[in-house]
């Protein structure tokens, strides 16, 4: 291809705080009877004010503080002002200069196992939107708006455009989740839309270094199979284009999985102007340096950290770390198992094959009972060579009808010579091991 | 005995707690009040007898227990109609709203009912608190007392007249630039605008959020303080209501102004009308006998008040209006008055990409100039002393077709608010038998001071004995 793909991701994550950004409903919405979680404030009453919610501001601290972010001493909230029937106060609450965190570095692995930097820009805090339904009521196609969701914390994290693939897009954007995770501050479940994916692409001749002089913003898409599809399209899309040396219009394209298109949703002339300018209800937030730091310490190991030491504290291969420490449940599930394995004398390596090739069901076999398991499986090995040569000698003297048989021809008599050192040694042996040193003794 | 309709908050007061009259009849007779002068000043857009009453009989038999009730306790309060109040309609003053009712109250509401206080009706305003006159009321202009055909001054017109007209005897408001101070020096009362800060705007219909104040109306000085003693406080509500040592604003109010310092700043007398200040000055020199000094000061910054208000409002106004886009609350955008227009425009404007620089964020910088002028005089007095308002009360209808002159009309009270600082506005006088009133200005969170000096020159004069006669 002449062209490069140059992508940036806008990253919005919902926050799970107990309640909402600026009030104290709950923020827990999922499956909740419609306008249930609501009050004067997220439903943007007159005279309500809001009021911030610290959780969610140290939530986005750590996040920020977790992708390499400096966190700002002095931050403040903005209003983002626009029209939309799911926005009750004809504005959002957002922050527009000076965020929580700003200029992280994330390092992600390409699929050419390449470490590759991408750059941050920010992560900021504001709140949700309620949520439309179209329906038809009575014969009148009308459009329901639903506040439970109004107000719950969004967390957004926007990178610099130093993505070169969809295939690196999608795995920043798991890195991202994957942070998260392990920060316990969301689920970041696309399919629930507590995560979601705003790739802006746009393309540039291969080995250019300026950045192209329009850009497409992609929306709608919930699930990482479809980001990596939507970019994909979208780099075919202008790619058609550039080859006419016509320019890609400036636009914000939404993406249809039915289809697999994108499909133009506002252009250039109709982008927002919204119009920020300085929260006047709530006061700017000061931090100090020790409060900073306070939050840098309590944060949990995280997942780069958690695979350097898998592969040099428990001898695991890259691959067998990677897969271990993708999800911090599955991680903490086999810290806990080759603990259990080292009493058992079996190898961490064991288990982590175990754990990687069986997918024991986490949430039901203790991880003691999957080393008890895999005892079973593998005691066998604990029978040292010198036991095995042992019972094997004695059971040559106490079978000699066998033996003389097997001497005399008889295959068949090696089998029943088997099944006795194999009931001497009540099935801990490997039966292809025993079989082996039968063999070897009686013939030589 | 006087009127029980002629007495102040103080008088009232003594007489429900020594069960010389019940709080029943008292709120009968300010109803009737209400009722009867309300078709001639257009000072209510709801009266609320019932809800009135229901508080009145529960202090009644409180007062019949015994209990020890706050001073408010039984006063009939009228309420600006941008404060919401639960299950009683909100208008703000305009059709927009026309059909609103609240389903909870703004936390100074709440204070009041938990001091007793009997909430008579919720009073008229320009629309959105948006005007100087009153007359930008969808609900009809309210009507001077002491003349009816002049304007009371806004935007809390409606609270000032109900005051002034005997139909309660405090009146909760709101000024954002002057919208209680003006209507107080026009009607004769007593007004404060609160440090911003003191008191809880949660539940007041915003306008200019970083700007707007909660304060009230009294006759006297004293009655003024009683209130605020009742609606400040830090609240989880509003995150700008800022925790401050409490002061009892109404202990030590006869405290004088002996060897006060009070400033007068030359910016606000120069060009002014001759006899607003001469009567002023004799205010001044009233409380020089008393025992203050007297000093030059100036304010460099004032001539920028105008202009750096009408940058920040109407932008804060653009996107507090925002949320009345015609999906929730009965009635459609098409609903604005025309004053609301021109500040959604004006506002939407001054935020726009490329003009925000310009404008928001050099008035935020000019507003910073204004507030060290305030800083830095007060380093030098204790208070300033200035008036409220270029003219006494002009005609209905003077100034409506031409929106600058009335908003030149708040040149002397806009300062105010973009330093935050308290400012108490009083009677010092008439003029052609028209009132007129003088401000004091403290530092931040000098209330108390403000109503020892306001006390002080009250004794005086006692300009609230006289009534309109309507």
């Amino acid at each position: 291809m002449k062209y490069e793909p140059v992508i940036g991701l806008e990253i919005h994550i919902e926050l799970a705080t107990k309640t909402k950004m600026f009030c104290s409903c709950s923020a827990e919405y999922f499956g909740a009877k419609p306008n249930t979680h609501t009050c004067p404030i997220c439903l943007g009453l007159p005279g309500a004010m809001p009021k911030a919610n610290r959780k969610a501001i140290e939530f986005t601290q750590k996040f920020g503080s977790a992708i390499g972010c400096k966190l700002l001493l002095s931050s403040k909230f903005d209003r983002k002002n626009y029209f939309y029937p799911d926005l009750a106060k004809g504005f959002q609450v957002s922050q527009y200069d000076l965020p929580f965190a700003a200029q992280g570095i994330l390092e992600i692995k390409t699929e050419t196992e390449n470490l590759k930097k991408v750059r941050i820009t920010r992560a900021h805090l504001e709140e949700d939107t309620g949520k439309l339904t179209h329906a038809t009521i009575n014969n009148r196609r009308v459009t329901l708006v639903d506040f439970n969701r109004s107000g719950v914390p969004l967390m957004e994290i926007v990178s610099e455009p130093d993505m070169e693939s969809a295939k690196e897009a999608k795995l920043y954007a798991q890195k991202i989740r994957q942070i998260a995770r392990y920060l316990g501050i969301s689920d970041a479940d696309m399919e629930k839309g507590s995560m979601r994916i705003e790739p802006n692409v746009s393309l540039r001749k291969k080995g250019s270094k300026e950045l192209p002089s329009y850009k497409v913003e992609l929306k709608n898409i919930n699930s990482f199979k479809f980001v990596e599809k939507a970019i994909n399209y979208e780099i075919e899309r202008q790619s058609k284009i550039l080859d006419q040396s016509k320019v890609p219009e400036q636009e914000t394209r939404g993406f249809n999985e039915q289809r697999g298109i994108t499909v133009s949703q506002r252009s250039k002339e109709f982008a927002h102007d919204y119009r920020y300018f300085p929260e006047p209800d709530l006061p700017l937030l000061n931090f100090t340096d020790g409060q900073i730091e306070k939050i840098k310490s309590v944060l949990p190991e995280l997942p780069d950290e958690k695979y350097q030491r898998f592969i040099k504290g428990f001898n695991l291969s890259a691959y067998d770390a990677e897969i271990l420490t993708r999800e911090q449940k599955t991680a903490e599930y086999f810290e806990e198992a080759a603990k259990a394995g080292e009493k058992a004398r079996i190898s961490p390596k064991v288990i982590a094959n175990f754990i990687i090739n069986q997918k024991p069901d986490t949430e039901t076999v203790l991880p003691a009972d999957l080393v008890s398991r895999i005892y079973q499986k593998t005691k066998t090995a604990y029978v040292s060579d010198e036991e095995l040569e042992n019972i094997v000698k004695k059971m040559i003297d106490e079978n000699k009808k066998a033996v003389q048989d097997f001497k005399s021809g008889k295959n068949a008599a090696l089998q029943v010579l088997v099944g006795a050192v194999m009931r001497e040694s009540k099935g801990n042996i490997d039966p292809q091991k025993a079989k082996a040193m039968l063999k070897n003794l009686l013939t030589n | 005995m006087k009127n029980i309709l002629d007495l102040t908050i103080r008088e009232t007061s003594d007489l429900l707690f020594s069960k010389q009259i019940k709080a029943q009849e008292l709120t009968q007779a300010f109803l009737e009040r209400a009722h009867g002068v309300n078709k001639k000043l257009n000072s209510f857009i709801t009266i609320c007898g019932g809800t009135a009453l229901k508080q009145a009989k529960k202090v009644d038999e409180l007062i019949a227990n015994g209990q020890k009730l706050n001073s408010l306790a039984g006063i009939p309060v009228g309420i600006k109609d941008v404060f919401s109040t639960k299950d009683i309609k909100t208008t703000a003053g305009s059709k927009v709203l026309e059909n609103y009712i609240p389903v909870y109250d703004a936390t100074s509401v709440n204070h009041l009912f938990n001091a007793n206080a009997c909430i008579v009706g919720k009073t008229n305003l320009d629309a959105w608190a948006h005007g100087s006159s009153g007359e930008n009321s969808d609900f009809g202009p309210t009507k001077n007392p002491y003349d009816l055909s002049r304007v009371p001054g806004g935007s809390s017109s409606g609270s000032a007249v109900s005051v002034a007209s005997g139909s309660c005897l405090a009146a909760m408001g709101t000024d954002t630039g002057g919208s209680i101070r003006l209507p107080a020096s026009f009607c004769n009362v007593v007004g404060i605008k609160p440090t911003f800060g003191r008191v809880s705007r949660y539940g007041v219909i915003a306008m200019a959020s970083s700007l707007d104040c909660i304060g009230h109306f009294t006759k006297t000085v004293y009655d003024n303080a009683l209130v605020l003693d009742v609606t400040i406080g830090e609240d989880g509500f509003d995150s700008t209501c800022i925790a401050q040592k409490q002061d009892v604003y109404s202990s030590d109010i006869e405290k004088g102004v002996k060897n006060l310092k009070i400033g007068i700043p030359k910016e606000y007398f120069e060009n002014l009308d001759q006899r607003i200040k001469r009567l002023i000055l004799e205010a001044v020199k009233k409380l020089e006998k008393l025992g203050a000094q007297v000093e030059d000061i100036s304010l460099p910054n004032t001539e920028y008040g105008v202009a750096t208000y009408y940058i920040i409002q109407p932008s804060e106004v653009s996107s507090n209006l925002a949320r009345y886009d015609g999906i929730r609350f009965g009635k459609t955008r098409e609903k604005f008055g025309s004053e609301a227009k021109r500040r959604i425009i004006l506002g939407t404007y001054t935020l726009s990409s490329g003009y925000y620089d310009a404008y928001y964020l050099k008035a935020m910088k000019v507003r910073r100039l204004i507030r060290n002028d305030f800083v830095k005089a007060f380093k030098k007095v204790d208070v300033i002393i200035c008036p409220v308002s270029p003219t006494t009360p002009f005609k209905l209808g003077e100034k409506t077709s031409d929106p600058l002159q009335m908003y030149l009309a708040d040149i002397f009270t806009v300062t105010a608010n973009l330093a935050g600082v308290p400012s108490l506005a009083l009677p010092c006088g008439f003029m052609n038998y028209l009132p007129c009133g003088m401000q004091i200005i403290g530092p931040d969170f000098s209330e108390k001071l403000l109503y020892q000096v306001g006390h002080a020159y009250e004794q005086e004069t006692k300009w609230y004995r006289v009534k309109p006669k309507i």
